[in-house]
């Protein structure tokens, strides 16, 4: 078999005897809910098509369980159905799950399934919102006509699973379509399975390519027959008595409608500025870092070293110094970065699990469609706030390259994440009003400039919107307090190690001279240009370690209100953190992703300098 | 006979056409064919329009939108 064939990291290593098990369906039914539950994992659940991006593995009994991004149906339309499509060709039993409010859609990826010869048992999921919605449906005479066993469910409720998991040994292969056998079966007979087969006869030419045959130009004819099927088996098994209109559908329509959309975004703007930046970071961050940390622990620990060590010299600045390891550093980060970024989690989760989102996409569309995106781009940005480095990861669902490298360029280089933003607002929160506003009006010019430009240069095309929008759910305050708790370890796991080794390296830099060599060095830069003391460079080196490490070292600095505008525009547009730097070379490449730390470092710069001079 | 961007909010329409093969086959996944009825739920001013098809709610592009032919419904 040919190397383009099936990705190798799927290929290699499963555990002697184990079998692959793989949890299949359209984007947002529930798969990740399915594996949390069967695994005892945890993985992102939230309401908007695209939340899993990659693949996520754990042992379930004898079998291997894979949760994979959710995909409409087995082809080569994107790389996330390339993706899904050589782990289901390689499954040795699928479990489908289904929307049971959405079956004309879902039905027709498991008839496809069907047809691929795999076998699989059907969670029918949703049973709840199918059953409010004044739908009844036939699970017997359902699983009759797919030939497949069939288990309702509500996954969010753990119905069904115990059903579930006892099915899984009676998956089986179910009616495909007699009318392709004949061909599926001169093409099997060269060796190859019905999985691919069936891919073949439906035009993939990848797939075709694989096994040097040629693809067949059967797509539509296959589709459309399908799609046939599909249909008569809903109108056999699906009853609506009374279609009940919810308030979520109410809600959702207004939603996407521009007079009542816009001010409910507005709302849920004013709302979000309320809760993280006055509840969260002026009452919580006051009682955290000014009370807690400052008050109570600094003056507690820098009295406790000082005692064995001298204030001057190199232990006893390490250690509770300026930028002591025990001093700034765990100030900065429980005190004051730790509130701020759970804050803002809680938020975002509320937000994913709404299903706001895509229809926030539907909305900011037409905006998007000028920087070369389409309006779903507006999911990984708003993630971006929470943080850049995981949001660059969620560009993945996003239609082609181009669109990627956009957005990727986009997050790296103009939006501030969780952290970061804390910093600033605190910052500049006693400036006033208009200090925030050419703050936040600089930053949106240039994720607009940026974008447009990046759309005019880069070749090829960008896709258009096409998605399917979730009903509007109430989150569930379970699932939100998990991944906000989840998501702020990890932000601590990240950010500790990088604080201590920041604090360490500048300490030595400032104890050995270096720092004001450093300084003197980039004075033209820091003072000619900017407009700045050159002891802004520390902030800048600071800066590099992590950008909301950065931000707050201007914090020490005696600055002019302008000066510190300047400062806060050139930490924002400046390169983004370690971590963050490491994925953007990982997603988009080496070329690109320097070319993105290139061009921040140069628009941080240029940005910063010409604020300088048109406030003077 | 128009293109699904001109429809109005509220009308019902019948799928007649849709140009583009990759958007044909896409559709065809979420339940939309050549003959399928579907109601314009919301059309945002130069951007998408929301259709419903069934119990689907689905956000369409402009560009999208404009290769799409159709018919009113009877
Ligand atoms: N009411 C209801 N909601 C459910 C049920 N199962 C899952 N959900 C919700 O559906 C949404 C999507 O769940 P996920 O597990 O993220 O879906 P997914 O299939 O993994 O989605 P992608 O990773 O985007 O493909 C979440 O908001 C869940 O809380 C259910 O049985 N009933
Ligand atoms: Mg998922």
């Amino acid at each position: 078999m040919n190397k383009h064939c099936h990705n190798p990291a799927e290929t290699m290593e499963l555990p002697q005897g184990k079998k692959r098990l793989v949890l299949v369906g359209n984007p947002n039914v529930g798969k990740s809910v399915f594996f949390n539950e069967l695994t005892g994992r945890y993985v992102d659940v939230s309401n908007f098509p695209g939340t899993t991006v990659e693949i996520h593995k754990a042992p379930y009994g004898d079998y291997i369980l894979m949760d994979i991004p959710g995909v409409y149906g087995v082809s080569s339309f994107n790389d996330e159905e390339r993706v899904a499509r050589d782990i289901i060709l390689q499954a040795d039993t699928v479990i489908n799950i289904v929307d049971a409010l959405h079956l004309e859609r879902d039905l027709f990826l498991t008839q496809q399934l069907i047809d691929m010869g795999i076998a699989i048992v059907v969670a029918l999921n949703m049973m709840d919102e199918a059953v409010q919605s004044g739908m009844t449906i036939d699970v017997a005479k359902l699983s009759k006509h797919l030939g497949v066993p069939v288990i309702p469910t509500v996954a969010v409720k753990k119905q069904g699973f115990q059903a579930l998991r006892a099915a899984i040994a009676k998956a089986s292969l179910g009616y495909g379509d007699p009318r392709i056998q004949p061909e599926l079966e001169r093409l099997m007979a060269t060796g190859m399975g019905r999985g691919d087969a069936l891919l073949i006869l439906e035009g993939d030419e990848e797939v075709a390519f694989c096994h040097s045959q040629q693809a067949f130009p059967l797509r539509e004819e296959i589709y459309l027959r399908r799609r046939q099927r599909v249909n008569e088996i809903i109108a056999d098994v699906v009853q609506v008595k009374q279609a009940i209109k919810k308030w979520n559908k109410l809600l959702g329509q207004w939603a996407v409608r521009p007079v009542t959309g816009l001010p409910i975004l507005f709302a849920i703007l004013v709302a979000m500025y309320w809760f993280i930046g006055v509840f969260v970071a002026q009452t919580v961050v006051g009682l955290t870092e000014e009370t807690i940390m400052l008050g109570i622990y600094s003056e507690f620990i820098t009295a406790l070293i000082f005692r064995f060590f001298s204030p001057e010299g190199f232990l006893g600045l390490l250690l509770a110094g300026e930028f002591g390891l025990l001093t700034m550093a765990p100030v900065y980060l429980f005190g004051l970065l730790l509130p701020l970024v759970v804050g803002f989690y809680l938020a975002l989760s509320v937000l994913e699990d709404s299903g706001y989102l895509p229809r926030l996409a539907t909305l900011v569309d037409r905006m998007l469609t000028s920087l070369g995106l389409n309006g779903r781009a507006i999911i990984p940005i708003i993630l971006g706030f929470g943080c850049v480095t995981m949001a660059t990861i969620t560009t993945r669902l996003l239609g082609s390259k181009r669109e990627r490298m956009i957005a990727t360029a986009l997050l790296g280089v103009t939006i501030p994440c969780s952290a970061q933003i804390g910093v600033i607002a605190g910052l500049i929160a006693p400036l006033g009003f208009s200090y925030l506003a050419i703050y936040v009006l600089t930053i949106f010019s240039i994720f607009v400039i940026l974008g447009t430009v990046l759309n005019k240069i880069l070749p090829g095309e960008s896709t258009h919107l096409l998605i399917d929008l979730p009903s509007l759910r109430l989150p569930r305050v379970k699932n939100v307090l998990t991944k906000t708790y989840l998501k702020s370890l990890a932000f601590i796991k990240e950010a500790a190690p990088l604080f201590v080794l920041a604090a360490v390296a500048i300490t030595v830099l400032a104890y050995t001279g270096a720092l004001t060599g450093l300084q003197n060095l980039l004075a033209p830069l820091t003072e000619g240009w900017l407009r700045l003391p050159r002891e802004a460079t520390t902030a800048f080196v600071m800066g590099i370690m992590r950008r909301d490490f950065g931000a707050a070292g201007l914090y020490s600095l005696t600055l002019t209100p302008e000066q510190t505008l300047v400062g806060l525009v050139t930490i924002t547009l400046f390169v983004p953190c370690i971590a963050c730097i490491m994925v953007m070379v990982k997603e988009r490449g080496w070329r690109d992703g320097t070319a993105i730390w290139g061009g921040s470092l140069v628009i941080a710069f240029l940005a910063g300098g010409l604020i300088a001079r048109l406030l003077a | 006979m128009t293109t699904l961007d001109k429809v109005r909010r509220g009308e019902k329409v019948e799928i007649c056409r849709i140009a583009d093969e990759r958007v044909r086959a896409q559709a065809i996944r979420f339940g939309i064919c050549e003959g399928s009825v579907v109601t314009c739920g919301e059309k945002l001013p130069a951007g998408p329009v929301v259709i419903y098809a069934g119990w689907q709610e689905l956000a369409i592009g402009r560009s999208i939108a404009c290769n799409i032919t159709v018919k009113k419904a009877s």
